[in-house]
């Protein structure tokens, strides 16, 4: 009896342990980005730092303005999430309510197959076929550029929003649309009116998700968003997103140095910028739980 | 009084995959007279109450012989658009599904469906109809809270209510005093017999007293089949099957 008692006692305490690891290992990734990123901002303050507009960390004496890079990762986002919304929205819709129980079967597994895609192949893709279209359609020096970085993450967005829209789409309850469909509301207005609105949240948390997706994604970009450090004014103009800074600049800054700091601070402001977006999403996704009545 | 037939059913068999649920029904709805189901748990009366306004249509895998109509036509017919067919035939489920919207939204939304725009008009039609399924007291004061909040009965009562607001010419209702407490019963009874003046009714219960009090014809349901349907007082007090008899003796089921 003790013996049993004991053994419960420890396999409670494993589990514990183990439930606690991952909280912290987040503590101790922010404690590092907290200790290494903040002493940039004693250097060139704070304001400076997420507001200037130059960023040339290697020139004497050095710009640690980071706005280009914030304004190339808003870039490519809002551009990515031009192509996975309506990409991943329409599939998940297409996928729930118009394809057939085999289809469905066939092409949601396929769809979440995208997302196993390495990044490093996606930018491949993007380097060698898409760039050159680009540069050749627009007519451009370059085609590595704030679009097709757009158009890459987009496509590796969209299997998220798909599976999570999906899965929205799949827990509203039949009864809602037969609720519907037996006051005379034809298939249109319960789409519209009663099975998107029940989903909704579910949907957008699967845009959130889609868009911190596209917003930490570092390989791609490092390869065909063109990499230069300057604000963007249209799409056809080649940037450099947070991620690609620090994934490109980490190897040359020397450590403990301000560059070194910088790159840290930049880290730590896409941990922050992610941090909400999946705060929000959570939140969203709550309510959609209460909303449907799955949960108190 | 002579009888016009508003529905029938006409040796209909339905499947669920293979198993068949519905064997061989024949059954008239007649105009304005209420047709109560009765039978055990799992005889096919919410399976056979749905195929009149082709709601089982939305389940997968599932086949239907036979011929439904409504004033004579056939509502299965490629021809035939369902949404119209359930505009013209209303129905409360057996649990109740409000939509995850306000109280109000729930009654509107089947105007609004239907092509009405006008507010006030809708304004007063939510409250009729409320009021008509005896729930206006307990939620007039909160008509933009979540009808989800509501507790099961109240629920039941508001699906009444969505019915109602849609005027059709049929109504069918499958166990709709299922969570009710005796005086909603009592009104949701009165309120059909007063309904019958404009509507056609059907109902499933399990109640044979509603059945005998509210309706004018009866069908016994056993295993998919109809074993016997005529008039309410020849079922209850003359019964010409042993199985019916026993049925609504208590002595089984
Ligand atoms: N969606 C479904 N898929 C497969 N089988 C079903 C489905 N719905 C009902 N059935 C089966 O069809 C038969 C009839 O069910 P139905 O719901 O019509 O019974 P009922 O008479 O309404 O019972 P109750 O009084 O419990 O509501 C049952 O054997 C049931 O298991
Ligand atoms: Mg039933």
């Amino acid at each position: 009896m003790t013996y049993r008692k004991a053994k419960e006692k420890i396999y409670k305490w494993i589990f514990t342990i183990l439930a606690f690891a991952s909280l912290f290992f987040l503590v101790g990734i922010v404690i590092v980005l907290f200790k290494e990123g903040t002493p940039i901002f004693k250097e060139v303050g704070f304001l400076k730092f997420i507001l200037g507009r130059h960023w040339y960390p290697t020139s004497n004496p050095p710009d640690f303005g980071i706005m280009p890079l914030m304004l190339g990762s808003l870039w490519v986002t809002l551009g990515a999430s031009m192509v996975c919304v309506p990409l991943g929205v329409g599939s998940a819709l297409y996928l729930n309510e118009i394809a057939g129980f085999k289809q469905r079967q066939l092409l949601k597994p396929v769809i979440e197959l995208l997302a196993s895609i390495p990044s490093v192949v996606y930018g491949f893709f993007g380097l060698t076929v898409v760039t050159p279209f680009i540069q050749k359609l627009f007519g451009l020096p370059t085609g590595m550029t704030a679009l097709n970085a757009s158009l890459i993450l987009g496509i590796m967005a969209t299997p998220t929003v798909c599976s999570i829209s999906e899965d929205a789409l799949s827990y509203v309850p039949r009864s809602f649309r037969e609720a519907s469909f037996a006051v005379g509301a034809n298939r249109w207005q319960t789409l519209t009116q009663v099975v998107i609105p029940a989903a909704g949240s579910g949907i957008s948390t699967g845009i959130i998700l889609g868009m911190s997706r596209a917003i930490g994604e570092t390989m791609t970009v490092l390869m065909i968003a063109g990499g230069a450090a300057v604000i963007p004014h249209t799409f056809l103009e080649p940037v450099r997103p947070m991620t690609a800074a620090i994934a490109a600049e980490m190897g040359e800054a020397p450590m403990g140095g301000s560059h070194y700091h910088a790159l840290f601070a930049i880290a730590l402001i896409l941990f922050l910028i992610t941090f909400v977006f999946n705060i929000i999403a959570e939140i969203i996704s709550r309510k959609f739980r209460i909303k449907l009545g799955l949960s108190g | 009084m002579d009888n016009k037939v508003k529905m029938q059913a006409k040796k209909v068999d339905f499947f669920y995959g293979k198993n068949q649920a519905l064997k061989n029904i024949n059954l008239d709805v007649y105009l304005n007279r209420v047709t109560a189901m009765i039978g055990p748990s799992g005889c096919g009366k919410s399976t056979f109450i749905r195929l009149f306004n082709r709601m089982n249509e939305l389940v997968p895998h599932t086949s239907l012989r036979g011929r439904i109509s409504l004033d004579g036509q056939d509502i299965n017919d490629p021809s035939v658009d369902a949404v119209d067919i359930r505009r013209r035939i209303g129905m409360v489920f057996q649990k109740p599904n409000p939509f995850p919207k306000s109280i109000f939204e729930n009654i509107s939304y089947g105007l609004k469906v239907n092509g009405i725009k006008d507010k006030a008009f809708i304004e007063q039609k939510v409250e009729d109809s409320l009021k008509k399924a005896v729930i206006w007291d307990e939620v007039k004061d909160r008509l933009g809270d979540s009808a989800l909040r509501l507790s099961g009965g109240q629920q039941q009562r508001l699906c009444i209510a969505r019915c109602l607001a849609v005027e059709t010419e049929v109504i069918l209702f499958d166990e709709p005093c299922a969570s009710l407490d005796p005086i909603s019963t009592a009104k949701i009874e009165e309120l059909i017999l007063e309904l019958k003046k404009d509507y056609s009714i059907v109902i499933v219960t399990h109640n044979m007293q509603q059945a005998a009090r509210v309706s004018d014809y009866t069908g016994f349901f056993l295993l998919g089949e109809l074993i016997e349907f005529g008039k309410t007082q020849d079922i209850f007090t003359a019964p010409k099957d042993k199985k019916t008899e026993a049925y609504i003796t208590g002595r089984f089921g």
